[in-house]
C-alpha cells in the first residue's frame, strides 16, 4: 500500500497516470455537462416560447443529446473540394481543444485543481484569446464567402470584447492581489453579499455581456446570423467537425460561466457560511453557480433580439471599454484611499 | 427631473430587466403547443392527405380508368394504363402516383366521377427512401382499405356542402 | 530533469522549425500560422525557465491580438502565389547576410564571443533562480520602481502611436448621417407617438 502511494506520488510514470486521471475526471463530466447544456438550452427556449422542447427520446427527452451526438457521429464528413483540407479539419480541433485546456486551472473546490498556477487568470485569458483561431481558420479554409464573413465578424467581435474582459479581470485582481484563481475564491469568503458580484456589480454585468459576445451567443450571434450568413463559419461543416465546433462553443460557455462564478460568485463557497450549508461539498455549490449563469445565458437567448453589427462594435469600444477602464481606476483609488489594498 | 429619471433608468437597464422579467414569467405559463406524437390537432373532413383508392362495399374497385385525374393533375404525378377486364368492364392495369411530385391540390378527387381516388386524412407517411414514395395501385388500394371508415365519414359530413 | 530537458528540446526544435517555415512556406496564411506556432512554443520555453508571466503575456498580446490582425490582413489580400515567389532567390543573399549579422550581434551581446567574461556562462552558473516571490510580483516591483519613467514613456509612445493612427484614418465627410443612439433612447414617447381615436368612416 505504501509502495503504491509512493509510486503515484514520486515515480514519474505514477505522476503521469495521476495527471491523466485528473484530466479525465474533469473532461468527462464536462462533456456530459455540455451534452445536457444543449438539452437544457432547448428546453429553456421552448418554455419561454410556450413550447415543449425535446420530449420524445427517453424520459422527458433526456436522451436527446445522445441521439443528436450519435446522429452527427454517423454522418458523412464532407470536405468541400475547393477547401483547404488540412486547415479545414484542424480548425474545429483547435476550437474544441482551447475550450477544454482552459479547465486545467479552474478550482472546483479548495485544492481541487489540476494546475494551481500563479498566473491562473492570465492563463484563462490567454486560452480564451486562442479560441478565435479555430474560427478564423475555419472561415478561411472553407473557401466560402459566408464562412469567411462569419469568421471575420466573429474574430473582430472576440478581439473587441476581450479588451473589456481584460479590464474586468484587472479589477478583480486588484481586489484580490493575486492572479491565482484559488486565492481569488478565498478572497471572497463570507456571506454571499461579500462575493465580488455586489461590490463590482457593473463589472459583473460587463463581464457577463462580454461573455455572451465571446461565445457568439444571442444577442451577439452575428457570426452565425442565419438570415445573412447561413451559419457563419460553420456553413461548410458537417458531421464530426461540426460537432466539435458545437461542443467547443458550449464548453466555452460553461468555461466562461465557471470563470464568472470564480471571479464574482465566490467559486465553491456556500452562500451562507454556517453549518448546514457549509456541509454541502464545494463542488456542488460551484456547479450550482455555473448552472445559474448558464441558465441566464439561455434566458438571454430567449429574450433578446440580435444586435446590428455596428451597434455591437459601438457597445464594445465606446461603452464597455471606457466604463471598464474608468471602473479600474475607481477601484484602484477606492482600494488605495480606503485602505483596503489586499495584503500581499 | 424627467431627464434624471430617464438617465437613471438607462443606467439601471430597466428595459432589459423588464424584458427578462416578462420572459421569465412566460417560462412558467402552460404550453400552447400540442404534444404531437401523442396528441394531435383536429383535422377538417376536407383535409387533403395521403391518397387512397376506394372500393365499393362489395369489394369491387371503384376506379373506371376514365383518366380524368391523370388529365387534371397539375403536377402530372398520376400515370394510368387501362384495359378491359375479362368480364368486359373497364379497369386500370396500372395506377401510379408519384408522391414526390404531388402537390396535394385535391383536383384528382374533385375530378373523379365515382369517388375512387381521394385524399385521405393520413399525413404521417414519411419514408426512408425515395422509392417508397412511388405509389402503385396495390399501395393505393391498401390505403383505401385501411382508411375507408374515416374517408367515408369525411365524405358524408362534407356532402351537404357540395 | 530529463523530462524538462526533453521538453526544452522539443519546444526549441518546434520554434526553430516553425520559424524556418514562416520564411519558406509558399502561402502567406501558412506563414502567419507558423508564426503563431513559433510564438506559442516560445511561450512554452518561457514557462520552462519559470517566467510564466512573460509567457502568458506573450500569448495574450502576440498570439491573441497581434497575430490575429496579421492573419486578418493576409487573408483579406488577394494574393497571387506564383508572383510572390519570384523575388525569393533575389533577396535570399541580403536576407542571409542580415540574419547572420543579427546572429553574431546576439552572440556578442551574450558575450559568447569577443569578450572575456561570458554572460551566458554566468547565466548558466546561476541556474534557474528560485525567487521567494512569484515573478509577476518581481516584475511589478522592478517595473514600477526602478524603470517607472521608462515604463510611463513607453505607455505615452504607444498612446501617441494610437492617436496618430486614428488621426490618419479619421475623415470627417460632410453630409454623413449617423445614428445617435443616446438621442434615440432619450426621446420620450410623447414626441414619437400620438394616439388618435379615429371615428368610423371618418378618417384621420
Amino acid at each position: 500500500m505504501a509502495d503504491l502511494i509512493n509510486f503515484f506520488t514520486h515515480h514519474w510514470l505514477g505522476q503521469a497516470i495521476v495527471i491523466l486521471a485528473e484530466c479525465l475526471a474533469v473532461t468527462i463530466p464536462l462533456l456530459v455537462a455540455v451534452a445536457y447544456m444543449t438539452y437544457a438550452d432547448r428546453k429553456i427556449w421552448a418554455s419561454i416560447q410556450l413550447r415543449r422542447g425535446p420530449n420524445v427520446v427517453g424520459p422527458f427527452g433526456l436522451l436527446q443529446p445522445m441521439a443528436d451526438g450519435l446522429k452527427l457521429l454517423l454522418k458523412e464528413t464532407i470536405v468541400p473540394s475547393s477547401a483547404n483540407g488540412v486547415l479545414f479539419i484542424i480548425a474545429p480541433m483547435i476550437a474544441f481543444m482551447t475550450a477544454l485546456i482552459a479547465w486545467a486551472v479552474v478550482p472546483f473546490d479548495n485544492g481541487w485543481v489540476i494546475a494551481d498556477i500563479n498566473v491562473g487568470i492570465l492563463y484563462l485569458f490567454a486560452i480564451s484569446s486562442l479560441g478565435v483561431y479555430g474560427v478564423i481558420i475555419a472561415g478561411w479554409a472553407s473557401n466560402s464567402k459566408y464562412a469567411f464573413l462569419g469568421a471575420l465578424r466573429s474574430a473582430a467581435q472576440m478581439v473587441s470584447y476581450e479588451v473589456s474582459i481584460g479590464f474586468v479581470l484587472i479589477t478583480v485582481l486588484l481586489c484580490v492581489g493575486s492572479l491565482n484563481l484559488t486565492k481569488v475564491v478565498l478572497a471572497q469568503s463570507g456571506w454571499f453579499w461579500s462575493w465580488f458580484w455586489l461590490p463590482l456589480l457593473p463589472m459583473f454585468v460587463i463581464f457577463f455581456v462580454s461573455a455572451l459576445a465571446e461565445t457568439n451567443r444571442t444577442p451577439f450571434d452575428l457570426p452565425m446570423s442565419e438570415a445573412e450568413l447561413v451559419q457563419g463559419f460553420q456553413t461548410e461543416y458537417s458531421s464530426m467537425p461540426f460537432a466539435l465546433f458545437f461542443l467547443g462553443e458550449y464548453a466555452n460557455m460553461i468555461l466562461l460561466s465557471a470563470l464568472g462564478s470564480v471571479l464574482f460568485l465566490g467559486g465553491w463557497m456556500s452562500p451562507v457560511p454556517y453549518a448546514p450549508f457549509t456541509l454541502i461539498p464545494g463542488v456542488i455549490w460551484f456547479a450550482l453557480k455555473i448552472a445559474f449563469l448558464l441558465f441566464v445565458f439561455s434566458w438571454t437567448k430567449g429574450t433578446l433580439p440580435r444586435y446590428r453589427y455596428d451597434q455591437l462594435m459601438r457597445l464594445g469600444w465606446k461603452v464597455f471599454l471606457p466604463v471598464s477602464l474608468g471602473w479600474v481606476v475607481l477601484t484602484a483609488a477606492v482600494l488605495q484611499f480606503g485602505g483596503w489594498v489586499p495584503k500581499l | 427631473m424627467a431627464s434624471l429619471d430617464r438617465t437613471a433608468r438607462a443606467f439601471l437597464l430597466s428595459e432589459l430587466v423588464a424584458g427578462f422579467a416578462l420572459t421569465l414569467k412566460y417560462m412558467f405559463k402552460p404550453k400552447v403547443t400540442v404534444n404531437y406524437p401523442y396528441e394531435k390537432g383536429p383535422l377538417s373532413p376536407r383535409f387533403r392527405g395521403e391518397h387512397a383508392l376506394r372500393r365499393y362495399p362489395n369489394g369491387e374497385e371503384r376506379c373506371i380508368a376514365c383518366k380524368l385525374c391523370e388529365a387534371i393533375c397539375p403536377a402530372q404525378a398520376i400515370t394510368i394504363e387501362a384495359e378491359p377486364r375479362d368480364d368486359g368492364s373497364r379497369r386500370t392495369t396500372r395506377y401510379d402516383i408519384d408522391m414526390t411530385k404531388c402537390i396535394y391540390c385535391g383536383f384528382c378527387q374533385e375530378a373523379c366521377p365515382v369517388d375512387a381516388i381521394v385524399e385521405g386524412p393520413n399525413f404521417e407517411f414519411s419514408t426512408e427512401t425515395r422509392e417508397e414514395l412511388m405509389y402503385n395501385k396495390e399501395k393505393l388500394l391498401a390505403n383505401g382499405d385501411r382508411w375507408e371508415p374515416t374517408i367515408a365519414a369525411n365524405l358524408h359530413s362534407d356532402a351537404p356542402y357540395r | 530533469m530529463i523530462l524538462q530537458a526533453l521538453a526544452f528540446y522539443v519546444f526549441a526544435f518546434v520554434v526553430m522549425a516553425s520559424a524556418a517555415m514562416v520564411v519558406v512556406s509558399r502561402n502567406p496564411v501558412y506563414s502567419v500560422l507558423f508564426l503563431i506556432l513559433a510564438f506559442f512554443n516560445a511561450a512554452a520555453l518561457f514557462v520552462l525557465i519559470g517566467a510564466e508571466f512573460i509567457a502568458m503575456i506573450l500569448i495574450i498580446v502576440y498570439v491573441g491580438a497581434v497575430a490575429v490582425l496579421f492573419l486578418f490582413v493576409v487573408m483579406m489580400l488577394d494574393i497571387n502565389l506564383t508572383a510572390l515567389r519570384e523575388g525569393f532567390l533575389k533577396y535570399l543573399p541580403i536576407g542571409t547576410i542580415i540574419g547572420v549579422i543579427l546572429f553574431f550581434e546576439i552572440l556578442l551581446g551574450l558575450g559568447v564571443i569577443g569578450s572575456n567574461q561570458s554572460t551566458l556562462a554566468a547565466l548558466g552558473k546561476a541556474g534557474p533562480q528560485v525567487l521567494p516571490i512569484d515573478n509577476t510580483r518581481a516584475i511589478g516591483r522592478v517595473l514600477y520602481t526602478q524603470y517607472f519613467y521608462l515604463f510611463q514613456v513607453a505607455g505615452v509612445v504607444l498612446l501617441v502611436a494610437m492617436i496618430g493612427a486614428i488621426v490618419l484614418t479619421l475623415r470627417s465627410r460632410p453630409g454623413v448621417r449617423r445614428q445617435r443612439i443616446s438621442e434615440q433612447l432619450y426621446r420620450p414617447k410623447s414626441d414619437a407617438v400620438t394616439v388618435v381615436k379615429v371615428p368610423t368612416r371618418g378618417g384621420v
